[in-house]
């Protein structure tokens, strides 16, 4: 039988982390779809039982989203306008079930091209903290996640935390996910937008695509565009071509890469209609 | 605080437990084979589908996604530790359970669900579900029973005489609903011994056996490895004897991905933690080019088909012509419960425990594989979690059997998701090509199908698809000229066997495209063009059978209304503009019942004991269907009993007689007559007995016999009658083989005695801009003959109206890239559109009560009927399913340049 440890505090955590190589476990919803097997695979180190890493706090700079906090702790937790994206995603993670279990950090650590919370968090500039034995450090998300499948992570550490700044906190959100069907599903494509508008004025913009690229992808030419531009109107900025520019979509069973491009860009315009026309959203 | 070894408690339905396990075992193990609490199913292992759904303190998880150390300290719920709760009674009196492999995980997740929120809204409550996968109910009535989970009055069993037509709750379904029934991975005897099987990772391959001994001795336990080479019987087998193929235990060449060439078998504990591609075994890619079958060089294994009049010439006489092309693919049948069973020894008897659509079929063919007399092999078939036509297959039975065999040890198997995914049978993947024309009235004139269907790399129903495709490919239509051809070509690839439909669902896909665009050309209204050439009675179909108690007209008729009313609101949405644009269409389907022209008959015993038990040995396999209830209430009238005084033996090889397999919507039809001719025996015998009168009135209560006509009253004392050899003081067998003859080399006779008939149309909306579709509503409008039972007739049509739709609009099988239910997509409860269904009785001749099959009927028309209405709203012909949003997307394109 492999080793299982599920220490009660961080220190005792990142001991073992010092100690060997092993799998850290969260949720355990990707581990263990990950193998056919009856356990999850080799030695393990369970965080669940490190109460002070559950949950999500304001504090001094902003909001923090602790490494072991649940899709469905996201959705119960009182946010500003700007998380509203976040829960809407939490709520098309997977199932209930899925939700229950699962994490924000674990959803980034897994580093799926697909993974629902990418987008939102990206859009919400969040930064990754990371501690070993011997320091912590800070990593913004999408230096974090590098690759398809693949973190800045480096043997003996793990991440204790998503931090969320407050500049991010401002303004309201949208999350649009396209699938094939209702739920349980992965995404054919998926945004996430985040304006922060003063008088009729953008402010500041954060919009981010997932699944159209192998790392979530920030669309900073085009939050550019619509800065100080009138909410009114807005999303005829949004062009097929000026997302495109910005994606590497791939063909797979779900879609073939042009139209994950385009649905990208429909998603977006309708995202940011739908936060600057609110009587039409409802409608 | 690190707890590497330690033992870890828990609570479990209020009880504390305290287990020396692994603490990363996943929970789902734990509860079932650690604590026998096999109620908690597992579907999938990967969270894809939620069957193992518990409540970790109060809220629900996936199990199987849960390592027993995250259970530590905390409270578990399993579908163990509801007693009788209003939601479980919910469950039965809404027939909300079908096979029931999904209903415990349905029932946790809601319990939850109303704890928080005790009077949800359905949106609500569908939400709440879509974690759960149901293959069966299409969910309507799962959720139908979520939101009427108040305490009720107690169901009430129909009187004498009046079972037929009731609202009957399935006879079987308490132990679905409690969590105790028993599927194919719930029995383990003691001291059994688990198997796995060694896999093909791809195909066309050779492969080499290397030094299993040596291997054998490295692993840390004992492990009994079986091949090819240890098979005492014939190692072939197949559904259809002169086509069988197919090895138990591949014996040099792979033919597919997932072929099984070797066993391995020993204690649980080792053989879960081998790592199976140590195994010394050396593969080959080979020539894929090579034909599959030596003995097909073309890879041909049959072409079937029929040809009346001169379509020919009929298509060039036509007024008008149509033309169209269709390609469908793999579809999974995505059952919850891959496939699983236990073998063991009983003397000299082999007997097999396992999930079964066939049991006379399994029986005889294992023993053909294992060298046993027939007799000497009992199959009893578990529950099965889903069928749908794959469990028809042999799969793990000789493995299993085979292993209990030359161990003496009970021998058990549990497929994997991905090795049932694998390595088990698939609907044919199919290039249909169709002209059809019609005269200057509109009446069809002649009709030409041609139709390649990838049989992959065994025989198994290839023939019965490409025999059943060309004498439906017609539709229930007047079609005087005709010539259909459809060929089973093999391919290394997974085998395509049955598959609820049996090949009539892609063709028909085809053939109401074809209708579409002639009643267009025609400019005539879609439904009035079908009703203008709908089969009447009288009339010949396709093969020259002149047929009686043909309800396609009715079903057309009943549709009429919906139909005016859902174009006109279509009309009306579209007129507003924007990017939903609304559409509406509607397809047809008829399906013979039964074999094609081949014997298939059933055979039913009904008695009395001298204790005044009634018992009806019922040996039709109810996959979730509902045979052990219908095939009841039919007997019951028959006899003049009550249905709630039965109970049923059986299925079992061993104590029922053979009422044939669980197919070609069969059961109800073919079992029911037998049920009916069994009971109406068994009725005149006591009659004759108590010498009464025809219409007299039959009780029993306790060991005595009631019959009362108007001259009076007769006991009959049951201990003072002699019991036969089955123990029954008063019985019946009676046996019925549908009236049907061969095709001849035109496809011309009459290869089904009785015929179902059925019409639906499809309400949906298409968001233009994103080619995604949403089905609003499927109204589905099916003849019956007779009506044995509403509540689980509805379930059938909403089950299938689900497969039909995931058929058009999600469902594509890719052999080794969508091994699982997260890439494989079936419908969520979100997928699902309301669904209406109108029953219509045009009495059958043949049929038992009139009564014709439903089972496969309700999923031939949703597909055509969903694309239909895409293209009535925005023009675009998808012509390769499934119509996934680039799809349509690109169809809507094209339509628009």
């Amino acid at each position: 039988m492999a080793a299982y440890h599920r220490p009660d505090t961080l220190q005792g955590a990142l001991d073992v982390l010092a100690e060997r190589p092993v799998t850290i476990a969260a949720g355990c919803t990707d581990l263990f779809p990950a193998t056919q097997g009856r356990t999850l695979t080799g030695p393990v180190l369970d965080i669940t039982g490190i109460a002070g890493l559950r949950g999500i706090k304001r504090e001094e700079g902003g909001f923090r989203i602790g490494a072991t906090t649940s899709w469905t702790d996201v959705i119960r937790a009182e946010l500003p306008p700007a998380f509203d994206m976040l829960k809407q995603a939490a709520r098309e993670v997977g199932s209930v079930q899925i939700q229950n279990s699962g994490t924000v950090a674990g959803n980034i650590c897994n580093a799926s091209p697909a993974a629902d919370g990418m987008p939102c968090l990206a859009a919400l500039d969040a930064e990754v903290e990371i501690a070993s034995a011997k320091n912590t450090r800070t990593l913004p998300l999408l230096h974090f996640v590098n690759g398809p499948r693949r973190t800045a992570l480096e043997p003996g550490e793990l991440v204790t935390a998503i931090t969320i700044p407050e500049k991010a906190t401002r303004g309201t959100s949208r999350f649009l996910k396209l699938g094939a069907r209702k739920y349980l599903v992965i995404s054919i494509a998926m945004v996430a937008v985040r304006l922060d508008i003063e008088g009729g004025t953008v402010r500041d913009a954060g919009l981010a695509v997932g699944a159209c690229s192998a790392v979530a992808t920030r669309l900073t030419d085009l939050e550019a565009t619509l800065a100080g531009q009138p909410s009114s109107g807005l999303s005829q900025h949004i062009t097929d071509a000026a997302v495109a520019a910005a994606l590497s979509p791939i063909d797979d069973i779900r879609a073939d890469g042009p139209y994950r491009a385009h649905a990208a860009a429909e998603l977006l315009r309708r995202a940011v209609d739908d936060l600057t026309q609110p009587a039409r959203a409802a409608a | 605080m690190n707890r590497a070894t330690a033992t870890i408690s828990l609570t479990v339905n209020g009880d504390p437990v305290t287990l020396p396990a692994d603490p990363s075992r996943r929970l789902s193990e734990v509860l079932r084979e650690g604590l026998g609490l096999r109620g908690t199913k597992v579907g999938c292992d990967a969270g894809d589908c939620g069957a193992c759904t518990v409540l970790l303190d109060g809220a629900p998880v996936c199990a199987c996604l849960t390592p027993l150390a995250q259970a530590g300290g905390r409270d578990v719920q399993t579908v163990e530790g509801l007693q009788a709760t209003a939601l479980q009674q919910a469950f039965l009196r809404h027939g909300a359970a079908q096979c029931g492999i999904c209903t415990p995980g349905m029932l946790m997740t809601a319990t939850a669900f109303l704890q928080e929120r005790p009077e949800p809204t359905r949106a609500e409550a569908q939400e709440a579900l879509g974690g759960v996968l149901c293959r069966c109910t299409g969910y309507t009535k799962i959720i139908d029973a979520v939101l009427d989970a108040a305490p009720g009055a107690p169901a009430q069993m129909p009187e004498a005489g009046h079972a037929v037509g009731a609202r009957v709750e399935r006879l079987d379904g308490g132990p679905k609903v409690a969590g105790t029934e028993i599927y194919g991975a719930d029995a383990c005897p003691e001291h059994t011994l688990l198997v796995r099987a060694v896999r093909a990772p791809s195909a066309p391959a050779t492969f080499t056996l290397g030094d299993i001994e040596t291997w054998r001795a490295a692993q840390p336990g004992e492990v009994h490895v079986f091949t090819a080479s240890d098979i005492p019987g014939a190692n072939i087998f197949g559904t259809i004897p002169p086509f069988a193929d197919q090895p138990a235990l591949a014996e040099d060449r792979a033919r597919l991905r997932g072929e099984a060439v070797a066993l391995v078998a020993g204690e649980a504990g080792v053989i879960e933690a081998l790592d199976l591609t140590t195994f010394p075994i050396t593969w080959q890619e080979a020539d894929a080019g090579a034909p599959v079958h030596d003995n097909r060089p073309d890879n041909l294994l049959i072409a079937g088909v029929v040809r009346r009049g001169d379509a020919e010439a009929a298509l060039a006489n036509a007024v008008h012509v149509a033309e169209a092309q269709a390609e469908t693919p793999y579809i999974e049948h995505a059952y919850i419960e891959p496939e699983a069973g236990v073998a063991w020894l009983e003397g000299d008897t082999l007997v097999i425990q396992a999930c079964t659509q066939a049991p006379v079929m399994d029986r005889d063919d294992t023993a053909r594989v294992l060298g046993l007399d027939p007799h000497k092999l009992r199959i009893i078939p578990a529950a099965a979690g889903g069928g749908f036509g794959s469990k028809l297959d042999l799969s793990l039975q000789p493995l299993i059997g085979l292993v209990a065999l030359k161990t003496g040890r009970p021998a058990r198997m549990i497929y994997t998701r991905a090795e049932s995914m694998a390595s088990t049978t698939k609907r044919h993947p199919a290039r249909m090509s169709g002209r059809a024309g019609v005269d200057a009235e509109g009446r069809v004139t002649g009709m030409i199908f041609d139709g390649d269907f990838n049989t992959g790399a065994y025989a198994s129903w290839g023939p019965t698809v490409a025999g059943r495709v060309p004498v439906h490919a017609s539709g229930p239509y007047y079609t005087p000229n005709y010539a259909a051809e459809a060929r089973a070509i093999h391919s290394y690839q997974p085998i395509s066997g049955a598959f609820r439909g049996f090949g009539v669902p892609q063709a028909a896909i085809l053939q109401e495209a074809l209708y579409d665009d002639l009643a267009m050309k025609a400019g005539l209204d879609r439904l009035a063009f079908r009703r203008l050439n709908a089969l009447q009675d009288g009339q010949s179909t396709v093969c020259g059978q002149v047929l009686h108690g043909v309800g396609i007209a009715a079903c057309l008729d009943a549709l009429k209304g919906p139909w005016e009313a859902a174009l006109a609101s279509a009309d009306m949405a579209n007129a507003e503009g924007g990017r939903f644009r609304h559409g509406v269409g509607v397809a047809s389907c008829w399906y013979g019942c039964g074999n094609t022209g081949l014997p298939n008959p059933s055979t039913i015993r009904v008695g009395i004991t001298a204790k005044g038990e009634l018992i009806l040995h019922q040996g039709a396999t109810d996959i979730g269907q509902g045979s052990n209830t219908v095939i009841t209430q039919i007997c019951a009238d028959a006899l003049g009993l009550p249905v709630g005084q039965f109970r049923l033996i059986g299925p079992d090889t061993g104590l029922t007689p053979d009422c044939g397999k669980t197919s070609a919507s069969r059961q109800t039809y073919v079992t029911g007559k037998a049920a009916l001719l069994a009971g109406q025996a068994l009725r005149g015998r006591i009659l004759a007995l108590s010498n009464m009168a025809e219409d007299a009135r039959i009780t029993l209560v306790g060991e005595t016999l009631t019959v009362t006509d108007d001259r009076g009253e007769r006991q009959v004392a049951l201990r003072d009658l002699t019991p036969d050899g089955h123990g029954y003081v008063l019985a019946a067998e009676e046996t019925y083989d549908p009236p049907t003859s061969p095709l001849d080399e035109n496809g011309q006779g009459s290869p089904y005695a009785v015929y179902g008939f059925g019409a639906q149309m499809a309400e949906l909306t298409v968001d233009v801009h994103l080619g995604i579709v949403r089905v609003t509503r499927i109204t589905a409008a099916h003849d019956l003959g007779r009506v044995i039972n509403p509540l689980l007739a509805e379930g059938q049509v909403e089950g299938g109206v689900a497969q039909g739709l995931g058929l058009a609009l999600m469902e594509e099988y890719i052999p080794g890239r969508t091994e699982n239910l997260h890439d494989y997509l079936i419908p969520t409860t979100g997928d699902m559109p309301e669904v209406k269904s109108i029953f219509v009785e045009v009495p059958d001749p043949e049929g038992p009560m009139g009564l014709k099959g439903l089972g496969e009927h309700v999923l031939i028309p949703t597909a055509p009927a969903i694309l239909n209405a895409i293209r009535h709203a925005t023009g675009a012909k998808v012509t390769k399913l499934p119509a996934l949003p680039h799809r349509v997307l690109a169809a809507i394109r094209e339509a628009q340049e």
